[in-house]
């Protein structure tokens, strides 16, 4: 299949299956004056397990809905297999929606609420109890099936609410931050269970949340938003190891932020210096917090960068030490494994291929 | 009187909750519930010789079901209660609806214009109704000069409809309100989700707005409804003979015909009626709120 | 984050029936007050030769302004008597636990939701029993103890809004419970008391079910429209009537404005549940 529009710069390779499910050309998005989002393209393969993943106000939730079809874009177009989809409304397409606050149906019973969907679009009279009990073995609900949801856990409704949106069949699973009412250990548990589930229906999932770990552990592909534009799409190992800009670099994990002046192939930040790839002039570098080392803790290889520093903080979270440096003026954050406390200047090192190069 | 211990409001002194209590306990008391009291004694009571005599008795009672006059004219005031409720559902309902999900920044607006007839004089809206469907009156003066009609049309004014229209006009403010507020009250996400379902516009507003408005149709109409049954004002600014309701007997008997216990029997009947249609309606709201 | 979306889509014909409705609302009200401008009575079709000839007489007409300060006076009255007890039934209900409580609550709400004839009868019996002769008196003690309801439900839910920190704070920093009381828990009410009040007021000043029952010799306003209605009407109707309106009007909205900045927009509790 060819895809126009693919010429999107920061576009990564697709995963997932292959196919392309879902695409979303240009598309704009204004509140009045505000620019909500500003000319999206993205591609969701089917199969594929993609996050929205951005700050409040970033455009990420207006992105779901426009593809739900809550929202009307402003310039732009979405397809779904060959389909155009932005000029359908929403209860024909089919695509559904696990929403932020689950949006049960209060006056219906949780084997209601999971049915609604079979019996508003008309579907075979005999066959809907048995996909209802269906779903609801699926997200292991199925005792539960005459209870309101008043009645239900966070958790639980979490699962109906995912049992609702799955009994359709839908193409498109959309996810608006789906755990964010969830206390943590319910939260990782869940994580688990959506990933699992994910992969055994085979259905692609379109995922919103504004925190980078649940975006980590979940994803295929993680695309980032700011400001109502789309700063990278790229895998969570990419996303991190190699960050295009720098606000990606600071949204996704902790790192050390160098400004260097690159002159002949060599970056010269302070006193650190270090060959690098880029064209002469102005650059800024990402150096991951656990990519500098102790120079005593093990052998340095060849080539890498080493420096002195004052360690002016020193903070114990059990397997890991966070340090503070100081060096020559500028602050390095450093993680380290746990090995007992440490003061006054000590030696570390990097490799020059950590560091680095973002946009600004 | 013993105060139980209550373990949220412990920071008040019992002297406290004694001096803010005791005062409306007991005003309400002496004429609140006392008046109530006495009025449910007198249906037990005789009227000899035309004074009130302290003997108790079901007489009252069995006069009520005896004279089929007042259980006729009881079930005329139902229908027409039934009627007026009906009738502000009808006009209120699509206009809550309006509001709730159809309108912007004009919302504020247009809910202040319902409130303001709400509040303003029950007579001044009645005496419009009355000077508008009179036979004289403007109703008649718009017909024929339209040539719609040559000569006054006299049944627009006394007749069951006019106090129907008039009550009508004036409870369709108390029908709404407590409408658009459980229309508001809807959480938008449940309308978006039952769309995402792929439910139309048709089905969304079958299967959940009407059945979460449930409990807000319910409080309008059984304020339509139970002010409508009470009501005697209606019947004597717009209504003759043929549309005397309940309330007006009492009224009567407590005036001309000077009979109190029997008006008090009649009374405590529609407060019973009241009071029980208030319960069943309350225990109805419950269950039909999922909070 | 309010989002325009697809729900609020353009239905005219709805649009079509709400403006119906309004009209409905409104054409008497319009009607009323056109009329009370027209020299040649009430009647008749269109309305001719604009005077304020109507509004000359009203103010000539010496039995309107007595009943108007009968009025006056019996609504003044009866907003301090609810609000002192509406506000004391309302902290006893928001505060202290008493056996019958509930049975209290639902005492003081009836009249909001009894028809006027039952409360206004009981009272009649009640005055005739303890020997009170039907004056402006025994209206005031109807509409005082009727409006007590509003009273309650209008300040309880201002004090439902209140902090109760800020009174702990107060007991904490040594004020004792009469002067948390006037420095912390009044103050915070005032907008509620204004609000309240004006409700009060108004319907007072137009009540006449309850009152229909308890007048003695002194008219109140309404009655005595009420006992000229029967003599036929004349655009002098018209032209109190829309004389009260207009004062109606303005004490709503004025109400209104201060009922949103106290409890918020949606807040009617007063209607939403009888």
């Amino acid at each position: 299949m060819t895809l126009p529009g693919s010429s999107q710069p920061q576009a990564a390779p697709i995963a997932g299956s292959g196919d392309v499910l879902l695409e979303v050309r240009n598309l704009a998005k204004n509140f009045a004056a505000r620019e909500v989002l500003r000319h999206i393209s993205l591609e969701i393969a089917s199969g594929e397990f993609l996050t929205l993943l951005g700050e409040s106000g970033s455009g990420k939730t207006t992105l779901l809905r426009l593809i739900a079809g809550f929202e009307q874009p402003s310039s732009g177009e979405i397809w779904m297999s060959g389909e155009r989809l932005d000029t359908l409304p929403p209860y024909k397409r089919r695509v559904n929606t696990v929403f932020q606050s689950y949006a049960l149906f209060p006056h219906l019973t949780v084997e209601e609420n999971v049915g609604y969907g079979l019996q508003v679009s008309g579907a075979a009279k005999p066959e809907i109890p048995g996909r209802v009990t269906e779903a609801l073995q699926m997200v292991k609900m199925q005792e539960f099936a005459t209870s309101r949801p008043a009645k239900l856990s966070g958790g639980q409704q979490q699962r109906v609410a995912l049992a609702r949106a799955l009994v359709n069949r839908p193409k498109l699973l959309l996810l608006d931050e789906p755990l964010s009412a969830l206390d943590a250990n319910l939260r990782k548990q869940m994580q688990g269970e959506l990933k699992s589930l994910q992969r055994e229906l085979r259905i692609t999932f379109l995922f919103v949340t504004h925190d980078q770990d649940e975006a980590m552990a979940l994803s295929d592909r993680i695309a980032l938003l700011k400001d109502g534009g789309l700063e990278q799409v790229a895998s969570p190992r990419e996303i991190y190891a190699r960050p295009a800009t720098s606000y990606t670099a600071r949204f996704i994990g902790q790192t050390n932020l160098l400004r260097a002046e690159i002159v002949d192939g060599v970056a010269r930040c302070g006193s650190l210096c270090w060959n690098a790839t880029p064209s002469n002039g102005a650059a800024l570098f990402s150096l991951r917090p656990e990519s500098i080392h102790l120079s005593p803790d093990g052998a340095v290889p060849a080539g890498a960068v080493r420096f002195r520093a004052v360690v002016r903080q020193q903070i114990f979270s059990g397997s890991s030490e966070h340090l503070e440096l100081d060096l020559s003026g500028q602050s390095l954050r450093v993680r380290i494994p746990a090995r007992g406390p440490l003061s006054g200047e000590q030696e570390f090192w990097f490799s020059p291929a950590d560091a680095v190069a973002v946009r600004k | 009187m013993p105060w139980r211990s209550a373990n949220d409001i412990e920071m008040y002194s019992r002297a406290y909750k004694w001096i803010v209590s005791t005062p409306p306990i007991l005003w309400v008391g002496i004429f609140l519930l006392l008046p109530y009291a006495l009025m449910f004694a007198h249906s037990f009571w005789l009227v000899r010789d035309g004074t009130i005599v302290h003997e108790w008795n079901l007489e009252n009672y069995a006069k009520l079901f005896q004279n089929p006059v007042y259980l006729e004219v009881l079930f005329r005031t139902m229908r027409m209660a039934a009627g007026v409720t009906l009738l502000s559902l009808l006009l209120g309902y699509p206009l809550a609806y309006y509001m709730s999900f159809h309108t912007g920044h004009s919302k504020d607006l247009l809910y202040q214009l319902v409130i303001v007839p709400l509040w303003v004089s029950y007579l001044v809206r009645g005496y419009a109704w009355k000077t508008i469907l009179g036979s004289e009156g403007i109703l008649n003066g718009f017909l024929e000069y339209l040539h719609v009609t040559s000569a006054p049309v006299s049944f627009f004014l006394y007749s069951p409809f006019a106090v129907v229209l008039m009550l009508t006009h004036i409870y369709t403010p108390f029908v709404f309100l407590p409408l658009y507020a459980s229309l508001e009250h809807i959480p938008r996400n449940l309308v978006e989700a039952s769309h995402d379902l792929g439910a139309g516009s048709r089905a969304t507003f079958l299967r959940v707005i009407l059945p979460l408005s449930l409990p807000g149709l319910l409080a309008g109409a059984t304020f339509a409804f139970v002010l409508t049954l009470g009501d005697f004002l209606a019947p004597l600014l717009v209504g003759g003979p043929s549309s005397i309701m309940i309330a007006n007997i009492v009224q009567s008997l407590f005036g001309t015909a000077y009979d109190w216990p029997l008006g008090a029997a009649i009374s405590v009947c529609i407060l019973l009626l009241t009071i029980s249609l208030l319960v069943l309606t309350e225990r109805l709201e419950n269950r039909w709120s999922f909070r | 984050m309010k989002r325009s979306s697809q729900l609020n889509r353009r239905s005219p014909l709805l649009a079509i029936y709400a403006l119906l409705v309004f009209a409905f609302l409104y054409l008497p009200i319009v009607v009323l007050i056109l009329y009370s401008f027209n020299r040649d009575g009430v009647g008749g079709f269109p309305p001719k030769h604009l005077t304020i000839a109507w509004y000359r007489l009203l103010f000539t007409d010496s039995a309107i302004w007595d009943s108007v300060l009968n009025s006056l006076l019996v609504a003044a009255a009866a907003v301090v008597l609810s609000l002192t007890l509406g506000l004391l039934a309302a902290l006893a209900l928001d505060r202290a636990t008493f056996p019958g409580k509930s049975i209290f609550r639902r005492l003081v709400l009836l009249p909001l939701i009894l028809p006027g004839i039952i409360t206004g009868l009981s009272l009649l019996m009640f005055a005739v029993l303890r020997g009170l002769p039907l004056s402006l008196v025994t209206v005031l003690l109807g509409h005082g103890t009727a409006l007590i309801s509003v009273a309650t439900t209008e300040l309880f839910a201002g004090l439902q809004k209140i902090d109760r920190a800020q009174e702990e704070a107060s007991l904490d920093l040594g004020a004792t419970p009469w002067q948390t009381f006037w420095r912390v828990t009044l103050p915070n009410l005032k907008l509620s008391l204004i609000a309240a009040g004006l409700l009060i007021f108004t319907l007072s000043m137009d009540e006449i079910a309850v009152t229909f029952f308890l007048i003695g010799r002194d008219n109140t306003l309404p009655l005595e429209i009420w006992a000229r209605l029967r003599r036929g009407i004349t655009p002098e109707i018209n032209a109190i009537s829309t004389l009260i309106f207009a004062v109606s009007v303005i004490l709503i909205l004025v109400w209104y404005q201060i009922r949103t900045r106290t409890t918020g927009k949606e807040a009617h509790e007063l209607l939403e549940r009888p």
